[in-house]
């Protein structure tokens, strides 16, 4: 028996002999006991409901410093507008370059780092030993512990060179970088939630397939992955949430011009718009920034939201 | 009896097996490739000097030295808001709380709050801290984002590590005579102490990698602070990470930027083994 528990248990023991030894003092001590029961309810309570009040501070500081900037340039402008120059002598506020830029970046993202990342779930559940998967998955779980910045710093370093010289460029610091950027960075959720799911499968089904005469391959892409379909599409989701609230890694790595998005021009996503901007603005410029923000937690809400569908049929 | 499987499908299987093969093969060489990389650029630069000095204009030499005690000022801070807010908020969702619709709220909370880009926690804790509870550009003001940051990694881990406390456990004490709260102190929170470790380790790691949310709440200075100063409101100054990004994007010293980057890799694998060896050690001793 461990130390703690037997402390616990001497505990306990002197508490009953206070109960049943101390009958004069009995009830003034049991005043208190139930004055200290209440107000340690009350504080677990508090503490309980802080997250909720974290969510609802957040959402009232930004709807209340958003919706000021999109009334006065106007919804439509503001969220359909292509064209943002926010220091110019006419100002100009539309971020749907930054609201394109942040889709196109997340789905190149997906696009190429998904399939890889399932695959090497695939491996680690199914095909490696258990030494070699314990390994893959602290190497994987290195990679999610890497700090944003330091995957901007090699990005900026390997993979915007490389773009440059590969593909002629005058600059590689563009859309295409922050999706390779991207990719990697959203590998270690996918893998990570993938491998439950897929560890997650019944043993009969494959048992069965393989009983019916299907090869070990066969198995997990026909069985295995269907079966683990939903948790998949959650990890999946999950990298999306990831790519879309980046922000330093794509500040070092896409060049940080509001252009409309091409896929070797320079571009800004709604992360970084806020982060590039904030430091110097002022005015509507500010308010604008904020109201950007506000973009970026309702996408982000939205992405909640799917994940808590795609969780919630799974269960059922 | 026949055995034999077609041509086709051992060519099919051959094939996805190579893919799964190679994608690993991609993903080892893209890890190994940014660790080797981080390394032989940044070890040759991590000096004694580096780490024992302040970037001084002066002589025209870096030093790192306010970084790494501003880092530890912020975990220590956050740590310390942090660890009874969650473990209070676990024990309530786990020990106290009867409304399952209040349960279901509050989780579905901690869920959002760990869905929101850290620039958003960057710019709300700016709105929040630095300009409504007018504290300034501080590490105070930081510190506090990172808990609304944080607080659902420490309530998840130590309420999962709550789950498998035996509900013996429990009875035997009430029945013993113990009130909930003695209960609560004695058997329950004693015995899910292995989640409460991890999750603080898990939090100081999101710390020590987070910048986006420091940029505008803690700020960029690069002065040596004493614990007494750091915890004033008005005392900006800039994490390891925040200090990366300025030293690759602003000033374009990747030497120092690489030297950080390698430090900040040397932190993550250590926290990444202690977050493993914790779960696993002191879960034995229930």
């Amino acid at each position: 028996m461990s130390s703690s528990k037997r402390q616990v248990q001497f505990r306990l023991k002197s508490n009953v002999i206070e109960l049943t030894g101390n009958h004069s003092a009995a009830k003034p001590k049991q005043k208190t006991a139930k004055i200290i029961e209440s107000a340690m309810k009350t504080v677990f309570t508090f503490c309980g409901f802080t997250a909720v009040a974290f969510v609802l501070l957040i959402s009232v500081f930004l709807i209340v410093s958003g919706t000021p900037a999109m009334a006065e340039i106007g919804l439509k402008d503001f969220l359909f507008g292509t064209k943002w120059a926010s220091a110019a002598s006419e100002p100009s506020y539309g971020i749907l370059p930054f609201i394109l830029s942040s889709v196109y970046g997340t789905f190149g993202a997906v696009l190429i780092g998904v399939p890889p990342g399932i695959l090497c779930a695939v491996f680690i559940a199914k095909i490696a030993g258990k030494k070699t998967s314990s390994f893959v998955n602290s190497a994987v779980s290195l990679m999610a512990g890497i700090p944003s910045v330091v995957y901007g710093l090699v990005g900026m370093i390997i993979i915007v060179p490389a773009v440059r010289e590969i593909f002629g460029l005058p600059d590689g610091a563009n859309l295409f970088s922050a999706i390779i950027v991207l990719a990697v960075m959203i590998l270690p959720s996918v893998i990570s939630v993938s491998e439950t799911a897929i560890r997650a499968v019944p043993k009969e089904y494959e048992e069965a397939s393989l009983a019916l005469g299907a090869t070990k391959t066969e198995t997990i892409f026909k069985v295995t992955l269907p079966a683990a379909k939903s948790g998949i599409l959650a990890s999946v989701v999950l990298g999306i949430g990831r790519a879309v609230g980046e922000a330093m890694a794509v500040m070092m790595v896409a060049g940080n011009v509001a252009n409309m998005p091409e896929l070797f021009g320079s571009v800004r996503f709604l992360t970084t718009a806020v982060a590039s901007e904030m430091s110097y603005s002022s005015g509507l410029q500010r308010k604008a920034l904020f109201s950007v923000a506000l973009v970026l937690f309702i996408f982000i809400l939205a992405i909640n939201l799917l994940l808590n569908l795609v969780v919630k049929r799974k269960k059922n | 009896m026949n055995t034999k499987i077609s041509k086709g499908r051992i060519i099919k299987s051959t094939l996805l097996n190579v893919l799964i093969w190679s994608s690993v093969a991609v993903i080892a060489l893209i890890l190994s490739g940014t660790v080797v990389c981080i390394l032989a650029k940044g070890l040759p630069h991590i000096t004694g000097e580096l780490v024992t000095s302040k970037p001084s204009l002066l002589k025209g030499t870096v030093g790192i030295l306010p970084n790494i005690l501003n880092t530890l000022y912020i975990i220590l801070m956050t740590i310390i808001v942090v660890l009874p807010l969650g473990v209070g908020a676990a024990v309530y969702l786990n020990e106290y709380a009867s409304n399952k619709k209040a349960v279901r709220i509050i989780e579905l909370a901690a869920e959002t709050l760990s869905g929101v880009p850290s620039i958003i926690y960057g710019l709300v804790g700016m709105l929040v801290f630095v300009q409504f509870c007018s504290l300034g550009t501080s590490l105070i003001a930081g510190a506090l984002t990172l808990v609304i940051m944080t607080l659902p990694t420490i309530m998840r881990t130590t309420q999962e590590s709550l789950k498998t406390v035996p509900d013996s456990f429990r009875e035997g004490a009430l029945a013993l005579g113990a009130g909930k709260w003695h209960m609560i102190r004695t058997t329950v929170l004693p015995s899910a102490v292995d989640g409460i470790v991890t999750g603080c380790i898990l939090a100081v790691g999101r710390i020590v990698g987070e910048s986006a949310a420091l940029l505008f709440t803690a700020g960029m200075a690069n002065e040596i602070l004493g614990l007494n100063e750091a915890v004033m409101p008005g005392k900006s100054g800039s994490t390891l990470t925040v200090s990366l990004y300025m030293y690759a994007k602003e000033r374009g010293d990747f030497d120092t930027a690489f030297a950080i980057a390698a430090i900040l890799l040397f932190l993550t694998l250590v926290i990444n083994i202690s977050a493993k060896t914790a779960a696993q050690k002191l879960k034995k001793d229930i």
